[in-house]
């Protein structure tokens, strides 16, 4: 047995030199100096793998047009088992690249080991690192929600201001100053089909480059024996790896990504932010205004590139002790002082966004209320029961906390009190609810829902959905429409609407039926911009 | 670095062939092919189970009105068209479908579903010579599903029927009665 394994080896050997190959590879010699501190490049590439890995996977399940890319995103979330922890893997992944394509050059670079003969393998280094960031600009469009969309707008924008070849930039991505499928087809193109084979090309001539010069030794190194590359520092590497892979999978099944709403382009509440690698960029172009503006956004970035790239024309001397090299190292601090400066200028001037703050990728206890229990946060909020009550660990202890099972009454029973509080509770200092029957009904209905696992969910129900509610039963659309299993049934049920229509069409359709669906029953409804607004983001926010 | 847990001793002393050094490099090794097959089998699994499971199940109601079939004229196939929606992936659907329908001088009515059950390609009714014909690898069929000639593997399959006086309601495609015993 063991003589016929041997015998297709040497076949296999003689024919391809596939185990020489190997060998050579892994028995390369390097540096006594050799060890942890060099694990990083292979950790970037392992990372690199993964996320071809996972996006091909996703890919499988994706279609890369506006409207389509969010249903099938969410059809990957909710509907296949697997699919948020591969999507987690994809989005963490992309962080923890950039992460670790940056410690491996601050590496290289406090140690010198970009110094003749390496000057090509750290340019191509830092294209590297390039098309790495290029990767996170057009991933952050695809799930095609209110982040991305937003956030790709201000890209773009920033592009076609570059001074000459802004306007070129802008037609190459499809922008014009708008948002479309064409600029979602570059973005898919080049994350996808452009990159991947440069980043595969790069990556091999990197790792050629540095097999050619050889790992870069410490001074004094020359005078130790050589150590080989198997098993010590391979298995350095893959420990490295394995504790990358470990926080990375960690991740992506303890911190769920969310997605957003669908993209709105007529959204204007809107505060779009890039990635945290990027804030940084973002922050700068604060400092910058009026004509100076294209300083801050292109100008500088672009030296800072162009610095990098120099990096090794600019520091000639020869390799000496990465202790002695001060002046690396108050670089790097400078630059990590700047970065987390600037980065947390940026995440400090961001305001909470309670509709960024809205997961739709599955569904939450709000979206699931009915309508008539949503309308109740609404009298809730209006009536400001919170500056009295406190619902779960929000709100004033002046009354009951309204969580406690042991205050629940019927609904009878809080509709009389919310109309005359010292009948059913004598001594009370309520002040009674000016409300109607109907109204108070509602209070009622979203009161009797509440318990303390859902109350900081109902608590954080997004204004727009309440108020939309409050459109949709002040205009009794639940006499023919199903929503959450509440309603009748003569014309569709709305929950999965998002999935039917895009939202200009439901706008349209509201205003003229007959016009978008021929036949149709429905009355048209003139509603006011604001209401249509927050009714159809209601709509769209339901459970499919 | 020095002092780590994994590169003890000295590093000139690197690497010895044999002793000592020889079970510290079998450590290695393992260590390699141990971490490196966790990787893969906590990425592969997943990536399998999302690839082969299928998608959490979306009840809906599965019967649909095709027809009318009053006027229909005994043992003469008809093919019925109708529309139906249907979740494809991420989207919901609604397109033209058809059935041929057959009813039997007993009044009894049967619904084959459109395609061959030879390789799937759509069967027609040839009037003149009384049987179902498949173009593609010229399987035929009886009017009641059964294999004339042709390498069919097995009847016409058929879907759940009921009737709403004179309308046909069809719901989930079946086998044949023979497969489903």
């Amino acid at each position: 047995m063991r003589r016929r394994i041997r015998g297709v080896n040497n076949w296999v050997e003689h024919r391809t030199g596939i185990q020489s190959a190997v060998r050579q590879f892994l028995y390369e010699e390097i540096p006594a100096s050799s060890g942890w501190h060099q694990v990083f490049g292979s950790v970037a590439v392992f990372l690199f793998m993964v996320q071809a890995f996972t996006g091909a996977l996703l890919a499988f399940n994706y279609a890369p047009t506006p409207g389509d890319a969010y249903n099938s995103l969410r059809y990957i979330l909710t509907e296949l088992t697997g699919g948020r922890l591969m999507r987690g893997l994809h989005h963490w992944g992309a962080s923890m690249i950039v992460v670790v394509v940056v410690l491996h050059m601050v590496q290289v670079f406090l140690y010198g080991a970009y110094k003749k003969p390496r000057e090509a393998t750290w340019m191509v280094g830092v294209v590297l690192l390039l098309l790495t960031l290029a990767y996170g600009l057009t991933g952050y469009l695809l799930p095609w929600d209110n982040r991305a969309y937003w956030g790709t707008v201000v890209t773009t924008q920033i592009a076609g201001h570059a001074p000459l070849l802004g306007p070129y930039l802008s037609r190459l991505l499809g922008g014009e100053g708008e948002i479309g499928v064409v600029t979602f087809a570059r973005f898919y193109g080049l994350h996808v089909l452009l990159l991947p084979p440069a980043t595969i090309f790069l990556l091999v001539l990197h790792i050629f480059l540095v097999r050619k010069h050889g790992v870069a030794p410490l001074p004094g190194d020359e005078l130790k024996p050589k150590k080989k590359f198997y098993p010590r520092q391979v298995f350095k590497d893959t420990v490295a790896i394995f504790i990358a892979f470990a926080i990375l999978f960690m991740m992506a099944v303890a911190v769920r990504v969310p997605l957003e709403q669908l993209a709105d382009p007529t959204d204007t509440s809107y505060i779009p932010r890039p990635e945290w690698y990027f804030l940084f960029l973002f922050q700068t172009l604060k400092l910058f205004s009026g004509p100076l503006e294209v300083l801050g956004s292109v100008v500088l970035p672009a030296l800072a590139v162009l610095l990098l790239i120099l990096v090794p024309f600019i520091d000639r001397g020869q390799m000496v002790k990465v202790t002695r090299r001060t002046v690396a190292f108050a670089v790097v601090l400078l630059a990590a002082i700047g970065w987390g400066g600037l980065t947390a200028a940026a995440v400090r001037s961001t305001p909470k966004d309670p509709l960024a703050a809205v997961d739709y990728s599955g569904p939450t206890d709000w979206m699931q209320l009915s309508p008539e229990e949503m309308v109740g946060i609404a009298y809730f909020r209006k009536e400001n029961c919170v500056s009295c009550h406190a619902i779960g660990d929000q709100g004033a202890a002046v009354g009951p906390n309204l969580t406690k099972a042991s205050i629940h009454k019927d609904a009878a029973w809080m509709i009389q009190h919310f109309k005359r509080p010292s009948a059913m509770r004598p001594g009370t200092s309520m002040p009674p609810i000016q409300l109607t029957d109907a109204q108070l009904n509602s209070l009622a209905a979203f009161l009797l829902k509440l318990n303390e696992k859902n109350a900081t969910a109902l608590d954080n129900a997004p204004d727009f959905a309440a108020q939309g509610a409050l459109v949709y039963q002040t205009n009794r659309c639940g006499t023919c429409h199903l929503v959450n299993g509440g309603g009748m049934r003569i014309g569709p049920p709305l929950n999965g609407l998002s999935k039917r229509q895009s939202r200009g069409w439901v706008e349209d359709h509201f205003a003229d039926p007959r016009k978008m669906a021929p036949g149709s029953i429905m009355p048209s409804y003139k509603l006011a911009p604001k209401d249509l607004e927050n009714l159809t983001s209601y709509l769209f926010a339901l459970p499919d | 670095m020095k002092g780590s847990r994994f590169t003890m001793g000295n590093v000139q002393t690197v690497p010895p062939a044999q002793g000592e050094g020889s079970s510290r490099r079998n450590f290695y090794v393992l260590a390699i092919y141990g971490l490196w097959a966790a990787i893969s089998a906590a990425l592969g699994l997943p990536a399998l189970v999302y690839l082969l499971f299928p998608p959490k199940a979306k009840k809906s109601d599965p019967w649909i009105e095709i027809g009318d079939i009053e006027h229909m004229a005994p043992n003469s196939p008809v093919e019925l068209t109708y529309r139906r929606t249907r979740i494809d992936g991420w989207k919901v659907i609604s397109e033209k479908s058809t059935a041929w329908v057959v009813k039997t001088a007993a009044n009894q009515v049967t619904a084959f579903g459109p395609q061959c059950t030879h390789l799937g390609c759509a069967y027609h009714w040839e009037d003149a010579k009384g049987v179902f014909l498949c173009p593609c690898h010229t399987s035929l069929f009886s009017s009641d599903g059964k294999v004339v000639a042709g390498p069919a593997p097995r009847p016409l399959d058929r879907y759940q029927t009921k009737l709403n006086g004179t309308k046909l309601l069809i719901g989930k495609l079946l086998g044949t009665p023979e497969k489903q015993s």
